[in-house]
């Protein structure tokens, strides 16, 4: 039990996919415009990692090892396609927000990292839980940015008005002010667990 | 934890097992999501054109007239009172946007002023030409093209000194704003070949 619980609380702190891995850099700079886009990204992300890491782990002594990386692309797609289908299909809003996002969860690495190094070498239980550890982390760390940028660059945070937009840094919702705030939260999140 | 052996036969059959589970599942995702899918988009479609076109008593999507402009396809949804055009809710795109295309439906009273818009789709940066929706309806400066005729009001941003440009650009987004002026002008281009041809000819049939 506790050894499970090791495995979920990994993705979240000491193994967290964006903060420490630094793995699936692209969509994360990429998609943390603003808090709300990031948690919606994070969630879906999430999903699909658990989805790809338990049939991967179904599947791992089926698979033979030649083919293993084409075989776990192919079920990270399918499931990313779904996801997108069913947003297109269901959640419009949603889809108007995140719309070209989606498809790019295909190439986060951190699906691939977690199948790889993971999920393709441990039981079924083991695989769902690092996959919603991992996801939890991913979206607690993109919520933290997507925030950080919103509010340096309009004033808001989830929408809701801080400070008035003029005063915003338009730069931090650019690309170059998604480096600027990654590296600075990554400072500050590797002080702290060095304090501790 | 033994793995099946790397031969052939066995990569080519999980592989390919693999695959055909992922074309299945998909395929059964495709059917079940196409008719809410175009649902949305219809659903989408009609809110967009009440929106914009002003009141008719005619269903402005059966009336509904295409042509093509620059590649692109506009359509031209009718809005008529007592058989009389009153305007139209135009549906148009261009591909010139800084991510590619971007679809708009305008709206024209009879004369051809701009009513309304709605932004359908896009993929603009967030922050900056993704912002296509609220500002060009802001009342600050040059930005609005609502109440503009694009007859006698130059639908070009202010930086397009040639085409004496009216309209005041998104800040740090000039690709997306003249993408954006170039559908409506194209919307508007469409609007008024059809009010000077289609309509009459339409009317005619009737």
């Amino acid at each position: 039990m506790k050894n499970y619980w090791k495995i979920f609380y990994n993705g979240i702190v000491p193994g967290n996919p964006v903060f420490v891995l630094l793995l699936g850099m692209c969509a994360t700079l990429g998609t943390t415009s603003s808090a709300y886009n990031g948690m919606m990204m994070g969630v879906a992300t999430g999903s699909v990692l658990v989805c790809s890491n338990v049939v991967v782990s179904m599947l791992r002594k089926l698979i033979p090892d030649k083919v293993h990386i084409p075989a776990y692309i192919v079920i990270i797609a399918t499931f990313v396609t779904m996801l997108q289908l069913a947003v297109n299909a269901w959640m419009p809003a949603l889809n108007a927000s995140l719309g070209i996002f989606i498809p790019l969860i295909v190439v986060n690495c951190i699906l691939l990292g977690r199948a790889e190094a993971f999920a393709g070498r441990n039981g079924v239980v083991a695989s769902l839980l690092d996959g919603l550890g991992c996801g939890v982390g991913y979206t607690f760390a993109l919520v933290l940015l997507g925030a950080t940028r919103e509010l340096l660059g309009t004033g808001k945070i989830f929408g809701a008005i801080v400070y008035p937009e003029d005063y915003g840094m338009l730069l931090f919702v650019l690309a170059p002010g998604a480096f600027i705030a990654l590296g600075y939260l990554i400072a500050i999140i590797n002080k702290i667990r060095k304090t501790n | 934890m033994k793995r099946l052996a790397s031969t052939l036969p066995n990569m080519i059959l999980s592989l390919g097992i693999v695959t055909i589970v992922a074309g299945a599942l998909l395929g059964a995702m495709y059917s079940a999501t196409k008719e809410p899918i175009a649902r949305q988009q219809d659903e989408q479609r009609q809110a967009a054109i009440k929106a914009v076109a002003p009141p008719c008593d005619n269903n402005p999507e059966a009336d509904s007239w295409t042509t093509e402009i620059d590649g692109n396809t506009f359509t031209v949804y009718p809005a008529e009172m007592g058989g009389r055009l009153v305007g139209a809710a135009v549906k148009g795109s261009s591909m010139n946007g800084f991510s590619g295309e971007i679809t708009v439906m305008c709206g024209f009273d009879a004369d051809g002023t701009v009513r309304d818009y709605r932004v359908l789709s896009q993929a603009e940066t967030p922050g900056l030409g993704a912002r296509m929706e609220a500002w060009f309806r802001d009342p600050a400066g040059a930005r609005s093209v609502i109440g503009r005729n694009p007859a006698s009001y130059s639908f070009y941003v202010t930086k397009d000194k040639e085409q004496h440009g009216a309209v005041d650009g998104i800040t740090a987004a000039t690709i997306s704003s003249r993408a954006f002026l170039e559908t409506l002008r194209h919307a508007f281009e469409a609007y008024e070949t059809y009010r000077n041809s289609g309509a009459t000819a339409q009317n005619e049939k009737k």
